[in-house]
């Protein structure tokens, strides 16, 4: 068999997603279900006087109304939805129910929930509910949190919920700023994002006939996850349910959370006896899931003569929006490690104060937390070059980590260990392809001539934290879980082989990823490998999909489990070929005896043997099936150098992004077909955040573009041909030497972007400009108003 | 985005079409493409309660040459405007414009006269038969008359079809050559126009606003300053002179103006080329 890892080829998921064979959970049908109407808030901040419910109870087809206060008399939930990562001692955490109770705290919070035999029934019965509101004064921004005027929570005295410091040595940290040479400050806007997954999210919930046990399909990145929070939130026992992900149209983060949908429409079939679903509609989506980034942050460098960074300098005010979600207070903590970026920098601190809003909760969205990160220190790299006075290669070339030469293991400022690097190669390679010389000359032509467009060419050096995660860093961080991954690897009798995995896709390609892995392992076709996944029947153990960490946690425990089925394998035929295994070699799928030409067994002969039990070792299991649970050592730290070169409209503000430019080093690569389409996908992202997406809120705390006619989802035609290319740094952290890259696209390029904006724009004396930089903003930047 | 209830007509002529309409008054509501009505529906912020469909009907979907114009039927799709060699030859730039209109699934379902009879002031069809000089024809219970484009939008989203009228016919006269432009300013490519303009020059100038306004209008400022022997920038600093620009997310008053402002002087300067 030749090497299939490596190479570029086909997703076998493909064909049927193409060809509208996905079954995704709405397409899944059952007889006699209900449907779930939601009644929500039309106000941020309301005390609800009364509910009347009557003549909603009275229309064709309803078959109950539920408030808060009734679905909690029926005993339906033990806890309120959870949140897994509680970072402080003393954190503020209001309770979050399904549904409301007595006060709505965002535009969308459930207030009660219609049952119906239809879609259409269910949001027509749902307009008939008449909810009593009386309104409160709605905390609709970080700057409003901050002031404090009003509380997003009546019961609570103060918006903050946690203070989180991060500073190894104080002293160092002011002892480098008080000896600076030169010091720059960058304070940014994260704007919020709303995650637009193609596939919004759904619910179907379906009880056993007999009683008892009931199957949740739901559009989730996390069955194992969810399967374990609901019966902590509900009593039903982890073992009378099952969590099927079926065919899942992206998440991005969006999908990895316990929604009060999931928690209704499973209490409510469990109690009822008839499945109950929901679909969220688009315009829903902007209430019903939470939300991406939501930050202010203020970075200070600290550098000498030569632009040598001494120190850095973080603090970050973050908008948790109403609730704490699943991992809601840890996503700007799981940032915090990566402000010193690919740098070597001496002294870091990092503080960040979670607040309370009358918002739509925030949570996870591709690259959580390190995105904002890579932002504040890419940008801040670039006022540093302007600081100092070289350009923007030269500054990082200076502060690179190991001088930008290869180094494994090495601790950072921000005390966590880099499993590997190499710097300036990588920058080279994107220089190069760029033709960054070239580009430069041609920004000085139009320069000089005065064109009307003028052109920018932005950098970005990003680093990023994947493979999450070493249960015991988890730990140290106060997240309630672990970042183990697992797997089982068989051989059917047939010499076909059954891959369970624990890491759960919803996009990504586990299919084609693990069969290539399995398929150079074991000797066998990649199409003889199948993979089972996505539902807690078959695949009982697993820790999901998020943090870019399937491959490096969940792919290197399915390598792993090979390893034991030929160590197995190697048993049974050193038995049946009456050899020492010490004396057997294993390549291409065949077991030989070396020294013994001809003497030779198939993995599949010994696959009908573990089957069949007429010829195994004494006391050997019949079976030729191994598990393996993996719990990385060390993340692992992909990182990249990303060029965008834009062209500023200088009449109308109108930015075109025109090329774009990515060298990734993501380490050794399962299929680079595979890993080319997550840096595109990766990139369009953050390209989104740059120039196009942002979600708007007035004072009232309503949001003005929930509906994809207003909120900018970026589509190929707002996109440059992506030029990519790799360097190759293999990972410490784990056997395959592999990183992880769903997010990295993500993380390198919202700055880049913006970078390349302010570099066409120096002359005018532009140094910045908020996200997302629109025509608008860039003409007020150009013409001295505020951008 | 789930619709409120309605009841559903489909009409086979438009004697049936205008039967339906008078019968069920302003309870009722044309449907052709659906592709301006059905989002409207779907946020509840339209809730005719009858549909007559007249999507399917045969007939008004040709583009004749009648000598000093082209009779475009109502029905006819934006896709057979992009792709009509009779417009590119007599009448360019509508046919430039149906291009720009959505994407292409809009632009295979979405008719001319569903989009005018619209009256969005952001659509680009209107503000290509302002500057055209089109007639539009209407036929209601008490037969046809024709209504000149520039007295067609009379206000945000309503026109002077009567509730029981329907739009039949656009009739655009020829170009004879004339030269011409579209500048439209948007964000993605499927996006409706922040501003736009549009233009058509020979020996006279005519010049039309998208999104300038509570209606599709005329730069009539503009118009009166490049055809009254000013320069291509009078005319551009008077293009926004008349109009009341919106405020939102994509651009505030200000800014509109002065995008507009830009946009007639790239317009004059194409069309006059």
């Amino acid at each position: 068999m030749t090497a299939v890892v490596g190479t570029p080829r086909l997703r076998k998921e493909d064909p049927k997603l193409l060809t509208g064979e996905g079954k995704y959970v709405d397409d899944i049908q059952v007889a006699g279900q209900l449907w779930m109407g939601m009644v929500r808030s039309p106000y941020a901040h309301a005390r609800i006087n009364s509910i009347d419910t009557s003549a909603a109870e009275a229309a064709d087809g309803v078959a109950g109304v539920y408030t808060g206060p009734q679905l909690a008399e029926m005993g339906l939930w033990i806890a309120p939805l959870p949140c897994a990562w509680p970072v402080t001692d003393d954190m503020v955490n209001p309770e979050h129910y399904p549904t409301a109770m007595d006060e709505v705290h965002h535009v969308g919070e459930i207030v009660a929930v219609v049952l119906a035999d239809s879609r259409y029934g269910a949001a027509d019965a749902a307009e008939l509910v008449d909810v009593d509101y009386e309104p409160l004064d709605a905390v609709a921004s970080i700057a409003a949190a901050r002031d404090g005027s009003a509380t997003a929570h009546s019961a609570h005295e103060t918006n903050k919920a946690y203070h989180w410091p991060l500073i190894p040595d104080p002293d160092a940290l002011e002892a480098a700023f008080a000896n600076a040479t030169h010091t720059v400050t960058g304070e940014f806007v994260q704007q919020r994002l709303i995650p637009a997954a193609m596939e919004p999210r759904g619910v179907l919930a379906v009880p056993s006939p007999m009683g008892g046990d009931v199957t949740l399909y739901s559009s989730t990145q996390v069955p194992h996850i969810l399967k374990v929070m609901i019966a902590a939130t509900t009593g039903i026992s982890e073992a009378k349910l099952r969590i099927v992900a079926p065919a899942v149209g992206g998440g991005f983060g969006a999908k990895l959370n316990v929604n009060p949908d999931e928690i209704l429409a499973v209490t409510l079939a469990n109690k009822l006896g008839r499945a109950v679903r929901w679909t969220e509609t688009r315009s829903e989506a902007a209430f019903s899931t939470h939300q991406g980034r939501g930050q202010l942050q203020k970075i200070e460098l600290a550098a000498d003569a030569d632009g040598k960074i001494t120190g850095c300098r973080v603090h970050v005010d973050a908008d948790m929006g109403a609730y704490m979600m699943l991992i809601t207070p840890g996503v700007p903590l799981l940032g915090s490690f990566l402000y010193t970026g690919v740098y070597d920098v001496p002294a870091f601190g990092f503080t960040c104060d979670g607040y309370f809003t009358n918002l739509t909760p925030t949570d996870a969205y591709r690259g959580a937390g390190r995105p904002e990160a890579s932002y504040a220190i890419e940008r801040a790299m670039d006022l540093l070059a302007l600081e100092v006075g070289v350009g923007p290669d030269e500054i990082r070339r200076r502060n690179y980590l190991g001088g930008g030469d290869h180094f494994t293991d090495m601790e950072t400022a921000s005390t966590l260990v880099f499993d590997s690097g190499h710097y300036s190669p990588n920058l080279d390679a994107a220089l190069e392809m760029s033709d960054y010389a070239g580009l430069r000359a041609e920004q000085q032509r139009r320069r000089d001539a005065g064109d009307a467009k003028q052109l920018g060419i932005g950098l970005c050096t990003y680093v990023e934290i994947c493979g999450l995660a070493p249960s015991r860093a988890l730990a140290g961080l106060n997240y309630g879980a672990g970042g183990w991954e697992h797997a089982m690897v068989r051989f059917l009798p047939t010499g076909k082989v059954e891959v369970v995995s624990g890491s759960t896709p919803h996009g990504q390609g586990h299919e084609t990823s693990w069969s290539m892995i399995v398929a150079d392992k074991l000797g066998i076709d990649p199409d003889d490998v199948t993979v089972l996944h996505s539902d807690t029947a078959i695949s009982p153990l697993g820790l999901d999909t998020y943090g870019s960490r399937s491959l490096s946690v969940g792919g290197v425990a399915i390598s792993m489990a090979c390893d034991k089925v030929i160590d197995k394998a190697k048993q049974i035929a050193a038995h049946q070929m009456e050899a020492n295994p010490d004396d057997l070699d294993f390549a291409g799928g065949t077991f030989s005896v070396k020294g013994q030409p001809g003497a030779e067994l198939p993995i599949q002969a010994i696959a009908f043997g573990a089957f069949t039990a007429h010829d195994l070792p004494d006391g050997m299991e019949p079976n030729l099936q191994e598990q393996v649970t993996f719990d990385p050592p060390n993340f692992a730290f992909p990182f990249g150098t990303h060029v965008a070169v834009t062209e500023v409209d200088t009449e109308t503000g109108e930015v075109e992004l025109i090329d774009y430019i990515a060298i990734d080093d993501c380490g050794n690569q399962i299929n680079p077909l595979i890993v080319e389409g997550q840096v595109h996908g990766g990139i369009v992202q953050g390209v989104a955040q740059a120039l196009y997406e942002g979600a708007s809120y007035d004072d009232a705390g309503n949001c003005r573009n929930p509906s994809l006619m207003d909120y900018l989802v970026p589509s190929a035609m707002e996109m440059p041909n992506i030029k990519t290319g790799f360097t190759t740094t293999p990972s410490t952290s784990n056997p395959l030497g592999v990183k992880g890259v769903g997010e990295a696209g993500t993380i390198g390029s919202a700055a880049a972007v913006v970078n390349a904006i302010c570099d066409a724009l120096s002359p005018y004396g532009v140094t910045d400009l908020e996200m997302p930089a629109t025509p608008q903003r860039v003409w007020n930047a150009i013409n001295g108003g505020a951008s | 985005m789930i619709p409120a209830a309605f009841d559903y007509v489909e009409a086979e002529s438009v004697d049936a079409a205008i039967a339906a309409l008078t019968e069920h008054g302003d309870e009722a509501k044309l449907m052709a493409g659906g592709h301006s009505l059905i989002p409207l529906m779907k946020f509840r912020l339209a809730t005719p309660g009858v549909i007559v469909d007249i999507g399917r009907m045969e007939g008004l979907n040709s583009i004749d040459d009648r000598g000093d114009h082209i009779a475009i039927g109502a029905l006819t799709r934006h896709m057979s405007v992009e792709t009509s060699e009779l417009l590119g030859a007599e009448a360019p730039l509508l046919k430039h414009v149906a291009s720009q209109v959505g994407d292409p699934s809009v632009r295979h379902r979405g008719t001319i006269g569903g989009s005018l009879a619209h009256g969005d002031p952001a659509s680009d069809l209107p503000a290509a038969i302002l500057a055209l000089g089109a007639t539009l024809v209407a036929k209601g219970p008490g037969g046809e008359r024709e209504i000149a484009a520039t007295d067609f939008f009379t206000g945000f989203l309503e026109t002077a079809l009567a509730d029981d009228e329907m739009l039949t016919e656009i009739r655009v006269p020829k170009m004879a050559g004339a030269g011409w432009s579209y500048q439209k300013f948007n964000r993605r490519a499927q996006d409706w126009a922040i501003v736009g303009v549009a233009a058509v020059s020979n020996g006279s100038t005519s010049l039309s606003l998208v999104n300038m306004g509570p209606t599709p209008m005329r730069a009539s400022a503009a118009e009166a300053a490049i055809n009254g022997g000013g320069s291509i920038d009078d005319a551009a600093a008077a293009a926004a002179d008349g109009a009341s620009p919106p405020d939102d997310l994509n651009g505030d008053a200000a800014y509109r103006t002065h995008l507009a402002s830009v946009l007639v002087r790239r317009a004059l300067t194409e069309a006059q080329g």
